[in-house]
């Protein structure tokens, strides 16, 4: 490989590698424009309105979010929004790995489960939340945040979960499990040896993804919630009644903690896959 | 090869170890796979098929009560803003879903076949992933201040002379709408669409170009093809997003229009359980059809579980 690529490297750019880099750069712009002027109006100055021009520079706004006063309930949600996804990222991961791995042999019912999973990922997401709503109300339930919330966050987290494990597991080679049961592993040593360190960048990405997905999740929670509300579900309320930029001051903070997470994997997977690779 | 282990110990003269029952592997694969359905059962298949149930169901200001009446779907389907919905809803998917398949093949295309290391390619599809990672929400409304009256681009629009009058079909317009709608769920049609490209042997794209085939025959008779997978698993994703919309045409349309799902949260707020669940299966139906249909193009099941 390494050999061809100087030769590679030589050879003349095709005119579609032009055009289709062109639409990609300006997809770009297009993706992160509009995200920049809310980041940028978030530091507007304390007399500014919600557009341009700037009028002076102030942190007025991030200030604001924590005052205490009509913004009280921001921190607070904050708090509840991050113990939700915590949970729910727990619970996904376990379960998505297990049932992960659990595909990978034929059964009955793999497809009904199959298509069940994909009916629950593309089902109007209010309608999801209704239901359970509904059921929880006919059955005298308490709604809340670890019971019908969880419940309908799971019914989104589960079934990108567990697609995301196809991917994972279709690129891993069973013959390292082979290996292990053939050198006297037992299942567990060889699920903990081999298979959860070998798919543990993908098991990973499930988490993230799982903990983003109900951290920033409003459609199927806003039915379920019962009566003390999550973050996105906060700010929901906030577009209606507020005119200042301290929605985009929310909105800064909470991309700000999603690019962390991101972050923080991302350099977490690359060194990890850098050791690996000195390993070998 | 033949000899069980308790065999082979026997045979060495070994007190056999204690006899394990093995279950079969599709018993092994039942308890693996119990917990994600129990949990789609009882949270998902279960609320749904309540509002199944609940769409028969009579009510009043104070409650609803069991009966068998066809009137909440006779009155569905008797009100003409229910047509309408459903028409401005299925045209703006159609729209929507033609802008992200265009965008999204392009960019995987440009992502598998153009972009020459690795490194490269994983960092621009980051850059393509992240924003779907945040705030639906904070994504909607960050249009605002950039296509207002007084926003960014028409600010910019002026300052470059090319228009004297700040353009208002911008915001709170169906072009808003669209707008929103691409920008939120590109991403879906891209990352299907790549993962069936990256599945490509480049020597098959090498032999057409060194058999004669032109760009366009190889985009046509080889590309697309085995792209199919890909296009019909964003194609769902995109339609089933915009058809199940809540807030982006509430927010982006200036209350000009309503979405199924919007109409319908109306009629929820209003505790009218069994009109709002009628409508909910209505909807369900509807988008269970759409995906059957996209699903005949393709084994869905098969491409991605082996």
């Amino acid at each position: 490989m390494a050999a061809r690529k100087p030769a590679r490297a030589r050879e003349p750019r095709p005119f579609t590698f032009y055009l289709l880099g062109g639409l990609m750069g300006l997809f770009l712009l297009f993706l992160y424009g509009p995200m920049v002027i809310i980041y940028l109006l978030s530091f507007q100055g304390p007399n500014g309105g919600v557009t341009f021009p700037m009028v002076g520079v102030s942190t007025k706004w991030f200030a604001d979010i924590v005052k205490p006063g009509q913004m009280a309930n921001i921190p607070v949600s904050f708090g509840r929004s991050i113990e939700l996804a915590v949970v729910v990222c727990i619970l996904t991961v376990v379960i998505s790995f297990a049932a992960g791995l659990g595909f990978r042999r034929r059964f009955p019912g793999a497809a009904l489960l199959f298509y069940i999973a994909i009916a629950s990922l593309v089902m109007p997401s209010l309608l999801v939340g209704f239901g359970i709503g509904l059921g929880f109300q006919m059955l005298d339930l308490p709604q809340g945040l670890f019971t019908s919330a969880l419940g309908a966050q799971l019914t989104w987290t589960l079934p990108f979960g567990l697609l995301t494990m196809f991917a994972v597991v279709a690129r891993f080679n069973r013959s390292y499990e082979e290996a292990a049961t053939d050198l006297g592993a037992t299942p567990w040593q060889r699920l903990r040896w081999v298979t959860i360190p070998i798919l543990l960048p993908g098991i990973i990405g499930v988490a993230v993804g799982a903990f983003t997905l109900s951290y920033d999740e409003y459609a199927r929670t806003t039915l379920t919630i019962g009566s003390y509300n999550t973050l996105p579900l906060e700010i929901y309320a906030l577009i209606s009644s507020d005119s200042t930029p301290v929605l985009f001051a929310i909105g800064t903070v909470t991309t700000a903690v999603s690019f962390l997470l991101i972050g923080v994997t991302l350099v977490f997977i690359t060194r990890m896959q850098r050791r690996r690779r000195v390993r070998i | 090869m033949d000899a069980s282990p308790a065999e082979m110990a026997r045979l060495a003269g070994q007190r056999p170890p204690r006899p394990r029952r093995r279950l079969p592997p599709w018993a092994i694969s039942w308890i693996q796979v119990s917990p994600l359905a129990l949990i789609l059962f009882v949270l998902f298949a279960a609320p749904t098929g309540l509002f199944a149930v609940v769409s028969f169901f009579d009510y009043d200001r104070v409650g609803i009560y069991p009966a068998f009446l066809l009137d909440n779907y006779k009155d569905l389907f008797t009100t003409p803003a229910t047509w309408r919905i459903y028409v401005s809803s299925l045209r703006f998917a159609v729209i929507v879903w033609a802008i992200t398949l265009f965008l999204g093949f392009n960019i995987a295309q440009f992502l598998v076949f153009h972009v020459r290391t690795a490194r490269v390619r994983i960092l621009l599809f980051m850059l393509c992933a992240i924003p779907f990672w945040t705030s639906a929400i904070i994504r909607t409304i960050a249009w605002i201040p950039f296509l207002g009256r007084n926003g960014a681009f028409n600010t910019m629009l002026m300052e470059l002379h090319l228009a004297s009058h700040p353009l208002d079909f911008l915001l709170f317009s169906d072009f808003s709408v669209i707008l929103t709608y691409v920008h939120l769920y590109t991403l879906l049609m891209i990352g299907p669409i790549a993962n069936s490209l990256s599945k490509i042997d480049p020597a098959l794209l090498e032999a057409a170009r060194d058999s004669g085939a032109s760009r366009f025959q190889i985009l046509r008779w080889i590309v697309i093809p085995l792209a199919r997978t890909g296009i019909a698993l964003g194609s769902i994703l995109v339609f089933t997003q915009v058809m199940g919309d809540y807030f982006v045409v509430k927010r982006m349309s200036g209350g000009q229009s309503a979405s199924i799902v919007s109409a319908l949260s109306t009629e929820i707020q209003a505790m009218q359980y069994p009109p709002a669940s009628a409508n909910a299966v209505v909807l369900v139906v509807f988008v269970a059809i759409l995906v059957g249909l996209m699903m005949r193009v393709v084994d869905v099941r098969k491409e991605l579980v082996s």
